[in-house]
């Protein structure tokens, strides 16, 4: 009992030098939020396509029945990250053969047909999220946000924040990899 | 005198007055009593640590239309819960859940209270034990009683 009771401060000090451990590893985020989505099939939407552009819009179904993974990728013209991202996301896709589709969210029509003229259009369908109603069905937290979607329509992977970086693309490629959503023979 | 309390009341408006503004609010007051109250259980997932009641990002006020909507159109307070938990998981409850994930959160402080108890009792115990009074074997009584007799006739000298 004594032995016990002498040996508590010991182990306290090795449960909260555990903790301490855990929280300073600086690959550690704190504000990473675990997603309810991985593994769980795509919620049910359904979005027009953004007035003045030619590409179609985004439903459901559209995610489902691929033979490959598609990525949805929700931006904005007023996301001063987006802009970085896509240049990164429209490599992938006329490099690697990767399948964009887009979600617009909140974003003004106009706005959004300029952005994608200026930059380039690297989505096959986009859907406009004006009210943000899709977002909140996909746990968006904020834009942009990148999704993996598996031929079932099973979100494999989301990635929060601008896919930019080194470290970042290298993360989005082993994901994209692994789900197998790139063609095999492609460049690279 | 009246007027002074009137205008302190004004002054204090912009501090009631949260992030929820004018427009979102529902006509009945029930219904937007339940959806402040529900929406100070919610956590905002853009300014974490803040409820989506006093929170002015975006994602937070369209949280706080959902829940209006959702209580319109007659859900519980429990059910509007359960629809924005489905969507964005445990985090979003400022209160977690009571489960077997979370059984050490709840039940840690009791138990280290508990363990606290327990040794602390258990050391205070042991201590007092060892100041029981215990009789002086029939030597030590003469030695003592030498001593203070012979104290005794030093001090009358």
């Amino acid at each position: 009992m004594k032995r016990l009771i002498a040996g508590l401060p010991f182990i306290a000090a090795v449960i909260f030098g555990g903790f301490f451990l855990w929280g300073l590893n600086p690959d550690r985020d704190p504000n990473e939020i675990p997603s309810v989505l991985i593994s769980q099939p795509a919620p049910a939407f359904d979005l027009d396509p953004v007035p003045g552009l030619e590409t179609p819009g985004l439903v459901r179904r559209d995610l489902v029945g691929n033979e490959r993974p598609v990525v949805v990728n929700v931006f904005a013209s007023w996301c001063v990250p987006c802009r970085a991202e896509h240049a990164v996301l429209t490599r992938f896709v006329e490099r690697e053969g990767m399948r964009l589709f887009g979600i617009n969210y909140k974003d003004k029509p106009e706005d959004a047909v300029k952005w994608l003229n200026d930059l380039g259009n690297p989505y096959e369908r986009i859907g406009s999220d004006l009210s943000g109603r899709t977002g909140i069905e996909w746990g968006l937290s904020g834009v942009p946000e990148t999704f993996i979607v598996d031929g079932d329509g099973t979100v494999l992977f989301r990635y929060v924040g601008p896919v930019v970086g080194p470290d970042a693309v290298e993360r989005f490629t082993q994901a994209l990899k692994q789900a197998g959503a790139l063609p095999k023979g492609a460049a690279s | 005198m009246r007027q002074l309390i009137f205008a302190f009341c004004i002054g204090l408006f912009p501090f009631a007055a949260n992030a929820v503004e004018p427009d979102e609010m529902l006509t009945d007051p029930v219904l937007e009593q339940r959806a402040r109250e529900i929406s100070k259980d919610l956590r905002c997932v853009v300014c974490q640590n803040q409820d989506i009641d006093s929170s002015n990002a975006g994602v937070a006020r369209d949280l706080r239309l959902l829940v209006r909507e959702r209580l319109v159109t007659g859900d519980s307070d429990a059910e509007v819960i359960a629809y924005i938990r489905a969507r964005y998981g445990d985090y979003v409850l400022l209160k977690p859940p009571l489960e077997p994930a979370t059984y050490a959160l709840w039940f840690a402080p009791i138990a280290f209270v508990l363990i606290g108890v327990f040794v602390g009792g258990g050391v205070l115990m042991s201590r007092r034990k060892q100041e029981a009074f215990e009789d002086l074997g029939a030597e030590d009584e003469n030695t003592v009683s030498e001593i203070l007799r012979q104290n005794e006739a030093g001090d009358a000298s």
